[in-house]
Parts: C-alpha cells; structure tokens; sequence
C-alpha cells in the first residue's frame, strides 16, 4: 500500500530523536515520524514513495523538486519534513494521470515541453501555480520567461515550455 | 549533500526560541530556510541545534504605520511584495522585492532572515541601510532596536548576539516629495547582484536635490550607505553630469573585486547603475509632484 | 497506401509516464534492503596519500561496508583505455579508488556503504586521510609549457597525445597565398550539467549469480560489456538497464566511472543491493567536462578571398586521464575547415594532462572549438581584405554538385577519411541572411544608437558530422495477442525521443499508427547488440536499422497475408494494423498474421484457433514450420554507416550590448538547419533548440574555473550559470532538407547540432557591434561581461549609458 511507512531513507536514523509529522498529500493524509535533518524532498520520494518529485541540486536553484506547500511553490529541498506537520502538500502526481492528463501536461505534451522529463514536474508546479494564482497572468514571452526563471531545463531551451504555457492558459479557459 | 545531525526545536514562542539558543552552543534560527538549508545540506553549517520559529504566532505580519513598514520575522518576501497595502504606502520594498530570487524562494524565504543572513550582495539589507531602517531583536537581555548603520558587520555576519533573535525589522517612510528606485545588475535573472543600488532622492522646491539617500549591495564585504554620493548630489541641480560627478564617488567603496577585472568593472557597474537609480528616482519624484 | 508519419511531428509516446511522475529513474527504483553509497574524494588537486584510516567510519552505526583500494579485490586495477588510438603517447585512465596517488579535486578515494544516504555521508567524514600535497600547473598552456609540474610523474611535459594530420599540402598552399590570416582563439572549460546526476544501483543475485545494474547511462551494452570482463562473468549473467535517464549530453557515454565498478563489486561483496546518486557537487567534481582548447589558425588565401590553405596548432585539455582516447581532439581536428573547400590543410594538437576532471565528450565534442576558430578566422580574414563577411564564405563553400567532398588524409572519429555527403551551403547562408533581416541591419544598428547601444551582427556556419559507425541493431516483432508492433535497439535514450521516431519508422513500413509501437531500448535483456548513445547517431544508425528490419517485417506480413487471403502479395496493402486487399474490405488484422505464422498447439484466444493443429488453415505437406523458417513475424537486421553523414548549418544573430553595464542582449536568433530527411520536425527543433541552449551558456555564461591549486571555484548552480528561461532568446528556425545519399532514410544526426555555432555567432555579434568603439577582437568564449568592460578599455564608459 502507497501510505505504509517505509524508511529506507533514513533507516539508520533510527537512533537519531524522531518527530511525529501529519501531513496531507494530494489530498491524502499521512503520519510519520521523521528524523529532524530529513529533507522533504526525501520524505516525498522515500517515504511516502511519491517519486515524481525530482531531485536536481540540493541548493534550492535547478527547482526540480518544486511542489506546492498550502497553495505555493516551494523548493522541497530547501524544507524539512519535520516542517510540514499540518500543511498541505501537492506534487506532481496530483495534476493529472497518466489517461486524463490535467491542462498543463497536456500543454507540455501537446507543445514538445519536455525532453528528458526530469525538470519537467518542478516546471509542471511552477507553471499550474503561475496560471492558478494569477486571474491575469502575464503571457507575453518576458511574462512568462519570469515566471519560468527559477527552474533550470538543460535538454528543452525553454521555447517549448514558454508555448505550453500559453497553451495550457488556453486549455485551462476553454470552458 | 544531506545535512549533518542536529536537534530540532519547534518553539511556540520568542522566549522559548531565546531560551533554546541559550542551551546549546551552536544555533541556528530556521525561518524561510532558503540560505540555512543550502548551507546544512552542503554541511558549511553544522549546528548542534535547528530553532524552527514558524510556529511562533504573531510574527508574520505586515504593519504599515505612516508609510513605515514593518515586517515581522515570518513575513515572507512574496507576502510584502504583494501586500497592496505596503505597495501603497511604499513601492520601493516592492521593486526590490522583485530582484530577490525567484519566486518559489521568495515564497518561503523571509525578509528579517535575509537581514540575518548579511549576505552583501542581498537586496533587502541594502534597502534597509538605505532607508536608515531598524530590527528589533530579542535575546536574553529583553528587547532593543538595532539601526542598520549598527546592524552589519561583514558577509553573512551581523553584529547581533548569539542568543538575539531578530523579531522585525522597519522600513521608515520614504520622505514626502521624495522619488525612490532600485536598480540591480545580475548575471542571470534572479542571481545575487553584481552590484545595486537603492536610491531615495528629495528634490527641493527649486528642483535641487535636497536630500539624498543611497545604499549599495554587492559592491563591498557588506550593505553599504553611499555617504559621498549622496553628499556630492545635495545641491546640485541633478543634471547628468553632476550625478556622474557624484556617481563617480562611489568607487572607493568599491571593494569586491572578485568581478575579473580587479574591482574596475563593479566599479563602472556601480556607478551606472547610481546614475540611472537616481535618473529613476528623479522621475518618479517630478510624477509625483506633477 | 498507409499514411506516412515520416516527417510529421508526432507525439512522444513516453510523455504521459513522464508528465504524471511516474518515471523511473534511478533514484525512483525502490528495492527492498538496498544500500546507499557515498565517496570519500580527493580534496587536492594532485598529491601522495600517506596514510587512510577508515576505522572510526566503519564503526559508526548503520555503516555496512568501508572500501578503499586494498578491499576491493582485483578491480583495483588502472580501468580500461576505451578508444586507443597510436597517437597516445602516454596513456594514463583512473583506478576506481585512488591507490598512492590523487589528481584531480573530487578523484574518489574511499568508498562508504551504509543503511542510507545520510549515514553514508557522515561516515564519509569520519575517514581520515593524509596527504602530501604536491606543486601543480592548472591552466592548460602552464601545464604545456616547459618546466611545468607533472600530472604523472611518468608523462613527460604532460603530453598525452600528439597528432599531426594533413590533407594536400599546406605548405605549398601558403608559400604561394597573396594573403595569410592568423589567430588564436580559446574556448573555456563547461560541463554538460544533466539535471539527473549519474547514478547506479546494481543487484547481485547470489543463487542464479546474475549481476543487475541499473545505470543512468548512455551505454548500457558497452557497460555490460565492461563489467562483465571486470568482474569475469559471463556476459549472460549481467544485465544492464538505462531506465529513463536525465539527461546525459556526453557525460553519460561509457568511460567506466569509478562509481560503476564500484557499486556493482559493494552489492556482490556485502550481497545487498547497493545505490549510489550523484548529488550536485559530485556532478561538478567527478563527472567529466569538456571544452577547453586553444587554438592558433591561419588561412592562407587569395587577395580575393579564395583560401588556399589551413593551419592550425592547438592544445587540449584532457584533464588529469584520458579514458576515451583522443575523441574531442579528433573530431575537433577533422572538423577545422567547416563548410569550406580548403584544399590543404595541415592541423596539429597535444592533448595535455591536468590536474583537473577527466576531458570526455559533452554536446558538441570538439565541434564548437573547430567552429568557434575557423569562423573567427575567415572573419578576420574578410576584415583584413575588405571583404564582406557573407561574400567571403560563399566564395569557399563546398558547392552543391562537388559532393562527396573528401578530405584524404583527416581520419574522424570512425577512423574513416573524412568526407562530406550532401548539402546546399549557400542556401542556408542566405536563408539566414534573410531571416535575420540583413537588409535592416543599419537601420537597426542606428535604432540602438538611439537607445545608448550598439548592435551587431553575429554569424556562424557550421558542420556535423554525425551517425558514426560502427553498427546499431534493430528488432521488429509482431505481438501475436496484441498484434503491436514491438522494437528494440541496443543505444538508450536521456529523453531525445528515440521512442518515438523509432516508433514512426516502424509504423510507416507495417501500417499501424506509432502509438502501436512500443519500443524498448537500453536494456540489455531485450536486445544486446549495439554500441551507445553519443556523436548524434541514434536516429541515423539505429533509426536505419529499424528501417531495414521493419522493411523485412513488412515483406513477411504482405506474404503472410497474401496466403491468408489468398491473393497476390502485390494487392496487399497495410494500413490501420491491418493487411488487406486494396479496395476491397478483406482483411487480417497484424495479431492474426502474427498468430498463423507461428504454428500453435494451443488455442491462447480466438484468433490462435486458426493457428492450432486441427485447424483448417494449418494443413501442410511438410513440418508446421517449414525448414528455414522462423515462427511469427520477427526480424532483427543492422545498419553500419559507410562513413558518417554530414549535417550542417547557420547561425545568425541580432546582438546589443550595453556599453557601460557591458551585458549583452540577443535580440534576434536565426537557426537554419540541415540535418538531411526529418522523420519529426517537431523532435529535430527541440533538439536544435536545446543545444542552443548549451550553446548559449558557453558563448556566456558557463565556464568551470578552477584556482592556481585546482581547486574548483564554482561546483554548483549558484555558481556556474546555465542560462534560465530569461536568458534564453527566442529562437527561429529554418528547416532545409538535403537528403543524405549514405541510408535508406536520408537523414543525419541533429543532437548536437544546435550547440556547436552558437559561440562563434554570439560573439561575432559583440565583436560587430563594438567595433564602432574600437574594442577590437574577440578570440575566447565564453564572454562575460568584465571581458567587454577590458575591451573597451577598462575606462570611464559611464558616460556613454
């Protein structure tokens, strides 16, 4: 089953104090105890075993493993687990499946958005965030660009993934 | 790159935060965590202790009083630059709010925890100098406001103790008929600056300056307050060459040097960039009047 | 006739998987028990180790195993030379734990395996280690100069390599030139930066003794094939699986990295498995770069233009080992005259050791280098003879009707004569003449004036060869239930999208739509024969094989169902995964060709009753399959390249400088393109774009620095700037189609295509736009803003703003 604990993120932590974490997920509730120095983004992969959150850096630039922590983007890897408790969390996993993509994957793929997909679930976030939160985003390629900058792609030149935003702006207004 | 061991405390409030850097040697205040957290998984910070303090409550907001701004300790850099009321009572925080990052970090990322950090080339530090702003830190020994002039001590290290705990800081007003700017040069969008500029300038009733304001960031091992600058453009009718003239002034305090041409590049940098601030600031001041 | 989806932009079939999170990297591969890996690496640039002590490492909790040279076993051993070649003076690879001897910051020395990651790296910190520093000379022409300190104590002057190559006789060409131009030019260190770090994770299976590797790898076959003679098992018994990979632009091709030998020997010794992934730092520190070179060219021309002759001396940089032989310093030399004719040609390098990463290919592999010089070169040669810049390309370009242009006597990479099959030059140089506007440019140069700026053209040419041999396979087979169309080949994929274009060659030969074909590749238990992923030759070799398969499978379905129908096999058409009679509605489908082509004892569904014993259709005089003949529809064929095919193209750009921040702003970028036949447009612009992106950052922005220890400057993100959306220009591309003659398809390579022009035209462009202030030339990329500052005099340029 997805939610049974499993730590082999950091089994040797066991001697370490561990701190219980309730957390909600893609809409699903979650309780672990954690060590204090494990990374969220760790927890999300390891622990809760939801592995579309990729990891690129570790010093909060590529933005690989952004996800939305209580309806904003965040780096997963700049936050501890343990300061989650009580927030809500939404990764890639809750935009779309594999037979009913959500509106920006189907952008991403419609647009050619994505190479080798290993930012591409940080873009994903960055991108649903930028069209959710804003009523009136700015979609002109300097918008948009901004809106991207963060979040390093080293296979795609951004164009494609400039033009999925649109797209998917589109997509998500079509009514 | 994963962090080193430490204890972890969750402090419900400022005293229990205070008490908590108290009790062990090393200790490190966990706010947004956009520097810390680099700096524990690269292991350069291994502290016997991590203070979470985002669950203190009542430090997470936004007073405007007067057109001051003062932000508590959990006011995160998004939240003030998209507060319309701080915008309305002092757009320049928003202006340079927008060079911080990007914004996931500025999501997170707190503007007391920036001033914390020191780094020298951060754009809110620089502000606060500028505006002759203040923290108000807490430790063992009760409460005091420490002005930014006091505040900085070299890179990434600020003149407070080790058990004080920066609770907010304040932004004064800008002063009436005043024109304001924040330029900023970046190798990429988003990066630390190379050099910039925050640029509060007054002129007077015969269109002379009256009153100058400018700090820099990026430039030295600090924040710095371009005391000269502002000196030489008092008075002057701030054409274009007296703010060159003035700009000039700035390459004293030039001194990063790290830029590849030994000090000389930052140095054009910075003074350009003085001369467009004040250009800006200038404008903005004759639109406010107008 | 079936539609033909050769040329359309189809839809990557692998996107669902990897837009949903549910990609499998190797970080993503859960198994239970496994083990994390972490390396304890050299802090010096080059010194002698006297002492290790790992036991206070070994005991801390939760660590299972501690390893340096002297518990390894017989993999402590100097790791395979992978391309010799006679050049090789001195040869010298790394061993996977550093016995004696360290050279280079981030040279693994010890290994920590422990119950996880963070465990692992605190271990890592507890092993103590002497060192004895020794002198050492970074920089690539102190470490070539005489006297300077050694890398390998036994390597003298550093020189790895020395080559000379000629074709014609540059002398002669020079002694009777009206004109010689010559500079030099520097390209600086970058690193290809995938966002998936390397990573392996291996699994020994002590009761059958079957090794599995998973390696975020570029060649999985080639790994196989390496581990298998490390460890002494027999190939059979190793698996290697490059799942989805993160990119690997170069970086991920085979040069046996130390973490690859080492994992797999930690699973078989501690019989657990073991994973190890590369985090950010250990990407800058241990995964191999490439770029730097310095090169001193000279044209000897005509007084109209015409060059004669090239010479060019350069050195590169290897870094402290050579594992792959002398591939950049090649493909650089074998490239240097670019699309122009250049009869005589005279080209010398050394490669020379460092004590800095290992030098292997990354996006490009020496092309940009070659690019970058001789574009620089016949731009100062127009300059110097009052020539236009355009006009003194055109008159050398290699004219449509004078291919196959070889260049007897430069060997490339294939160890093939170098000789270009096809292409239309000056079409692509007016196409981008066009595109960028050239008939504005004035008008425009004024406009930035205007705003305090200067503009400048830049313009770069370039050439590819691409789609080397040796061979690539490809398997075609029929699902006999499905009736899907399964492929495999032997090369991986870091997300280009093979599977797709693979898909569509397939699909066209067998009528079905390429979502009905899977394909599986970079798995060594679905297909074995192959090479790797590198020098812009899966679509070309692999992508041919498949066709060549396909093409097969086809014949043997039309005869299938022929007989089936009985019909003659010429009235058979296949479309919608079907075999019919054309215009008529008798039909089978591909699963029912599938299914009574392969005689059955058992009826798995409807479809196979017709294939069982009792069946009327299965009667027959001789055995159920006749002699010769292979159950169902499954070919495997080959394709190996003549010689590599040539793709080409030009850049052009619209570039403003800013005279007092000395920032550079692209206004205008303008890709034509030829990479021959497009199976997928929509494919090859992501591929040219991306590169350009690459491309971008070493024209200004990416650069390594190391200081006068070796000491890394910049091994992280903050520091080493891949350019973000917002420094990236929009990009627009011109497609050209010149058909290679070499394959069946008539495509060549495009993944590195994007890359190589990009230094050459941006900086060409600064160089234009600066010349109004007199600032001079500008020979080293990348460009960074206090370079232009030195160029225009390091002076009081405020004023100008």
């Amino acid at each position: 089953m997805l939610n049974q604990p499993d730590r082999t993120a950091t089994q040797g932590l066991a001697d370490e104090d561990r701190i219980p974490v309730s957390v909600t997920v893609n809409g699903e509730a979650y309780e672990r105890s954690v060590s204090p120095r494990l990374l969220l983004s760790d927890f999300l992969r390891h622990e809760l075993r939801l592995t579309g959150t990729h990891v690129g850096c570790e010093h909060g630039v590529c933005g690989c493993c952004t996800i939305r922590l209580n309806g904003e983007t965040a780096r997963s890897c700049l936050t501890l687990a343990v300061q989650v408790d009580g927030c809500e969390i939404h990764t890639v996993e809750s935009l779309g499946s594999k037979s009913a993509l959500g509106p920006v994957q189907q952008a991403f793929k419609e647009c050619h958005g994505l190479q080798c997909g290993y930012c591409t679930p940080g873009f994903l976030m960055v991108v649903t965030d930028y069209l959710e939160n804003n009523a009136d985003p700015d979609l002109t390629d300097a918008g948009i660009r901004t809106a991207l900058s963060g979040n390093l792609c080293r296979c795609t030149g951004y164009q494609n993934i400039v033009a999925a935003v649109r797209r998917a702006h589109k997509i998500m207004h079509a009514g | 790159m994963k962090p080193a061991r430490f204890e972890y405390v969750a402090a419900k409030t400022v005293a229990e935060a205070i008490d908590a850097r108290s009790s062990f040697d090393d200790t490190v205040i966990l706010a947004g965590g956009q520097s810390l957290i680099p700096m524990l998984n690269y292991r350069v910070a291994q502290p016997d202790a991590v203070i979470d303090i985002n669950r203190v409550p009542g430090l997470d907001t936004i007073s405007v009083d007067n057109g001051a701004v003062r932000v508590g300790a959990l006011v995160r850099h998004r939240q003030l630059e998209l507060s319309a009321e701080a915008f309305a009572a002092h757009p320049l925080l928003r202006e340079a709010l927008d060079n911080v990052a990007h914004i996931p970090i500025r999501n997170r990322g707190t503007i007391c925890g920036s001033i914390a950090h020191a780094d020298a080339a951060a754009e809110m530090p620089a502000v606060l100098v500028c505006l002759d702003g203040f923290v108000t830190a807490q430790g063992s020994g009760g409460e005091r406001n420490v002005p930014a002039s006091d505040l900085f001590l070299f890179h990434m290290t600020t003149t407070l103790d080790s058990d004080e705990i920066i609770t907010s800081a304040t932004f004064p007003a800008l002063p009436k008929g005043s024109g304001y700017a924040f330029e900023e040069l970046t190798r990429r969008h988003g990066d630390y600056a190379v050099a910039g500029i925050c640029a509060v300038i007054t002129p007077g009733p015969d269109g002379n300056c009256a009153s100058a304001s400018l700090s820099a960031c990026g430039i030295a091992e600090k924040p710095v307050r371009l005391s000269a600058v502002e000196a030489a453009l008092v008075g002057t009718n701030l054409s274009d060459d007296a703010v060159s003239a003035a700009a000039a002034l700035v390459d004293d305090m030039v001194t990063n040097e790290d830029d590849g041409a030994g000090g000389r590049y930052r140095r054009q940098v910075a003074r350009t960039l003085i001369t467009r601030a004040v250009a800006k600031a200038c404008q903005r001041a004759a639109q406010g009047r107008a | 006739m079936a539609t033909r989806t050769f040329g359309e932009p189809v839809q990557r079939n692998i996107d669902d998987r990897l837009l949903t999170g549910q990609g499998h990297y190797i970080d993503d591969i859960d198994l239970p028990s496994v083990a994390h890996a972490a390396f304890l690496r050299s802090p010096f640039a080059r010194a002698k180790i006297t002492s290790i002590d790992v036991s206070a490492a070994r005991a801390h909790p939760g660590v299972l195993g501690v390893f340096t040279c002297d518990n390894i076993g017989h993999i402590d051993q100097d790791l395979p030379l992978l391309i010799p070649h006679p050049c090789l003076v001195g040869p010298r690879t790394q061993r996977p734990l550093a016995r004696g001897d360290v050279y280079y910051v981030g040279q693994t020395v010890a290994m920590v395996v422990a119950v996880d990651r963070y465990t692992a790296e605190d271990a890592v910190r507890l092993i103590e280690v002497d060192y004895d520093p020794l002198p050492v000379s970074v920089e690539l022409e102190d470490a070539a100069a005489d006297g300077a300190n050694l890398v390998h104590e036994d390597v003298a002057g550093n020189v790895a390599a020395h080559f000379v190559q000629n074709s014609g006789d540059a002398a002669a060409a020079f002694a009777r030139a009206d004109h010689v131009t010559k500079i030099t030019v520097r390209v600086e260190r970058s690193t290809a930066a995938p966002m998936e770090g390397r990573a392996v994770c291996a699994r020994w299976d002590r009761i059958t003794e079957q090794l599995m590797v998973w390696d975020s790898t570029q060649a999985p076959i080639s790994v196989r094939g390496g581990l298998a003679s490390l460890f002494d098992i027999d190939e059979d018994r190793v698996r290697v699986v490059a799942p989805d990979v993160g990119g690997g632009f170069g970086q991920k091709v085979l040069f046996f990295y130390p973490e690859e030998v080492l994992v797999p020997m930690a699973a078989i010794q501690l019989d657990r498995p073991v994973k190890w992934i590369e985090d950010r730092t250990e990407n800058f520190i241990g995964s191999t770069q490439e770029r730097t070179q310095v090169h001193t060219i000279e044209l000897a021309a005509t007084k109209d233009g015409e060059v004669l002759g090239l010479r060019d001396f350069f050195l590169h940089d290897t870094g402290s080992f050579i594992p792959y032989g002398i591939a950049i310093a090649q493909v650089a030399s074998t490239s240097i005259a670019g699309p122009y004719r250049i009869p005589n040609i005279e080209v010398e390098f050394k490669a020379i050791y460092t004590p800095t990463v290992p030098v292997t290919p990354y996006r490009g592999c020496g092309r940009p280098q070659a690019c970058f010089a001789i574009e620089r070169a016949m731009d100062k040669l127009a300059e110097e003879l009052g020539l236009d810049r355009f006009e003194v390309r055109r008159r050398n370009f290699i004219a449509p009707d004078q291919f196959p242009w070889k260049r007897e006597g430069l060997l490339f990479a294939d160890g093939l004569a170098v000789c270009y099959d096809s292409g239309e030059y000056d079409t692509a140089l007016s196409k981008a003449a066009e595109a960028i506007g050239l008939d504005r440019l004035d008008e425009m140069k004024a406009d930035a004036r205007a705003r305090g700026k200067y503009l400048g053209l830049g313009l770069g040419f370039y050439v590819e060869g691409t789609g080397l041999g040796p061979y690539e396979g490809g398997h075609v087979r029929i699902h006999p239930i499905t009736g899907k169309i399964y492929v495999n080949t032997g090369l991986s994929t870091q997300g280009q999208g093979h599977d797709t274009v693979f898909a569509q060659i397939a699909a066209d030969q067998l009528g079905v739509d390429p979502s009905d074909v899977i394909v599986v590749e970079g798995d060594t238990g679905a297909f074995d024969w192959g090479v790797a992923t590198f020098a812009s030759r899966a679509a070309v070799v692999s992508g041919n094989a498949i066709h060549k398969a396909a093409s097969k499978a086809r014949e043997m379905v039309i005869e299938a169902a022929a007989n089936m129908l009985e019909a003659a096999p010429g009235d058979i058409e296949l479309a919608e995964g079907k075999a019919r009679i054309s215009g008529s509605d008798r039909a089978v489908t591909l699963a029912e060709v599938a299914t009574a082509t392969n005689p059955l004892r058992y009826a798995f569904n409807k479809a196979a009753q017709s294939a069982t014993q009792f069946a009327p259709a299965s009667k027959h005089d001789g055995p159920p399959l006749a002699d010769g003949k292979a159950p169902g529809i499954e070919v495997t064929d080959y394709y190996s390249p003549p010689y590599s095919t040539w793709a080409y193209g030009c850049h052009a750009a619209l570039v403003e400088v800013d005279p007092a921040l000395c920032t550079v702003d692209i206004r205008q970028y303008v890709c034509v393109h030829d990479c021959g036949n497009m199976i997928n447009p929509m494919i090859v612009e992501g591929q040219v774009i991306g590169g350009m992106a690459q491309g971008l950052g070493g024209a200004l922005y990416e650069k390594v620095q190391y200081d006068q220890d070796g000491n890394p400057r910049n091994a992280g993100f903050m520091d080493f700037l891949m350019p973000y959306a917002t420094e990236m220009p929009k990009v627009d591309i011109v497609h050209m189609e010149t058909p290679s003659p070499l394959n069946p398809l008539g495509i060549k390579g495009v993944g590195e295509a994007g890359t190589i022009a990009v230094p050459a035209t941006i900086i060409s462009g600064i160089e234009d736009a600066l010349k109004p202030l007199g600032a001079g030339h500008f020979h080293e990329a990348p460009v960074f803003p206090h370079m232009i500052f030195e160029k225009l005099g390091g002076a009081d340029q405020a004023k100008a703003s």
